[in-house]
This record gives C-alpha cells, structure tokens and sequence, in this order.
C-alpha cells in the first residue's frame, strides 16, 4: 500500500501562512523505459494530486512522468479556521490514496 | 560496362547506408521532446498571451549527479491578496520525453506562492517556469541545468 505521511504544523496563529508537506510512495512509472528484452513497460503515474481545508479547494496539482518517484510536495495556505485538510491522491490503473490532518488556529 | 555497374551498386550501397543512419537519429529524437515541442506545450496553457521574464524565481542545482531526483522549488513575488494573486504555476522541459513537468494551481488563500517537488531530467537541459497572475498577465524564469546520469528512458 502506499502510505502518504503528511506534515502539517499542529497549531498557526490566524491569518498566518503555514507550509505543508507531503509525500506518498509511488513506483511513478514513466511508460518511457524498457525491459531487457525490449518490452515497453506501460506508464504508472499519480496524475494529480489536491488539498482541501474545511471543504474548500486550496491545492490542486497535475503530475506528469517527469515527477520523481515517491512524489513529494511542499505548499503554503493561510490559517483560517480549526478543522481538517485532506489530502487526495489519484492516478493510472484506478490508484486512490486519502489523507487527513487536523489543524488547531488560535 | 561491368565495371561502371558495379560502381553504381557501391553508390547505391552508400546511399542506402546514409539514408538507414537518418532513420536512426529520428527513432532516438523520436522518445525526446524538442525546445520546438516545449514550446507548443507553453501555447497551450497561456495561449496568445504574452509572456514576461521577471517576478519567477526558479530554484534548482545547477549540476544534477542524478537526473531520477531533482530538487525544484518555484516561488513567485505577488502580495497573495484577494485581487492580486497567482492563479497557477507550470514547469517546462526541452530534452525530457515530454515537455511538461508539472501544473500546480494555487488560490489567494496560499498566503505564498511557493511550491517545492522532486522531478526528473533526461539530458543537460534548460527549465522553464511560468506563472499565471490573477490580472491575467504571464512571467517566467528559465534555469540551464547540467545532468551528468539521466533518468526517464534508461533500460532496466
């Protein structure tokens, strides 16, 4: 399975800028290599990845092969009520991963 | 008479050769994307408008050792208000078998618009990063990398 870790500072002052880490393992296979014996081996790729506070859409990102593997992602959102983000992953051959992460604001 | 014919076959032998190398090089072009493909690929996302150097900044080494993980990190100068905000980042290659690395979209509630991931690179190579403002208006920032192990198309 492929386990996302997230990082998300526990508690931000309001109206602060926070940044956010992730990461989830992913072979992030380009459809470009081929085996020894000639085969083309078939693209496996995350193909985009979003983050959502409270509900609402802060993040969205369109991956190509040219992202490494494991793909890992830093970004910064504004602190502005208490609650939840999650984290979703999707991609080639039905690949769905969630996260979430609690975020106090005092 | 003889003799002239088996000259002609020599020609042809070499001709024949000559055009077998130019079928060679267009298979290995043929998996690369092009500075001309790289191109294309930035008209599809800011269309006709105009593209400006300034207000990117574009950080990446210099000189990769290794190609299958790169550092990128993009931050773009805008106060991240309400009315003046960047709208979303894209990042372009020349030599990669495709010319797009990433397109992030980001909302006045960044706070900043910085991002940061790991990507691969195929060849020495020149990056290109552009940045769609609120106001509509597009800038860029472009960065020569040097790749000494390439990643992407290698055989396993």
């Amino acid at each position: 399975m492929a386990r996302p870790l997230v990082n998300v500072p526990a508690k931000v002052k309001r109206g602060q800028a926070f940044e956010i880490k992730t990461l989830i393992s992913h072979i992030m296979e380009t459809g470009f290599r081929y085996t020894t014996t000639g085969e083309r081996i078939p693209r496996d790729i995350i193909t985009f990845f979003s983050c959502s506070y409270n509900g609402e859409e802060i993040f969205r990102a369109d991956l190509y092969p040219a992202i490494s593997a494991n793909p890992f992602f830093t970004f910064f959102t504004t602190a502005t009520e208490s609650g939840t983000l999650e984290f979703k992953w999707t991609g080639d051959n039905g690949f769905a991963e969630t996260a979430t992460a609690k975020i106090t604001v005092e | 008479m003889k003799q002239r014919n088996q000259g002609s076959t020599r020609r042809e032998i070499l001709i024949g050769s000559l055009a077998g190398g130019l079928v060679a090089t267009f298979r290995i072009s043929d998996v690369a994307a092009t500075p001309e493909a790289m191109r294309s690929a930035i008209r599809q996302i800011v269309g006709t408008a105009q593209v400006r150097k300034g207000r990117v900044d574009l950080d990446v080494p210099p000189l990769v050792e290794n190609g299958n993980t790169v550092s990128l990190v993009v931050s773009v100068d805008s106060p991240m208000t309400k009315t003046d905000y960047v709208k979303s980042i894209h990042v372009f290659n020349e030599k990669n078998p495709q010319p797009n690395v990433i397109g992030v979209h980001l909302g006045p509630r960044a706070g900043k618009a910085k991002i940061a991931t790991r990507f691969r690179l195929a060849d020495t190579q020149v990056i290109t990063a552009i940045a769609e403002m609120s106001d509509g208006t597009f800038w860029s920032a472009s960065a020569e990398m040097i790749v000494t192990m390439a990643a992407c198309v290698e055989v396993l």
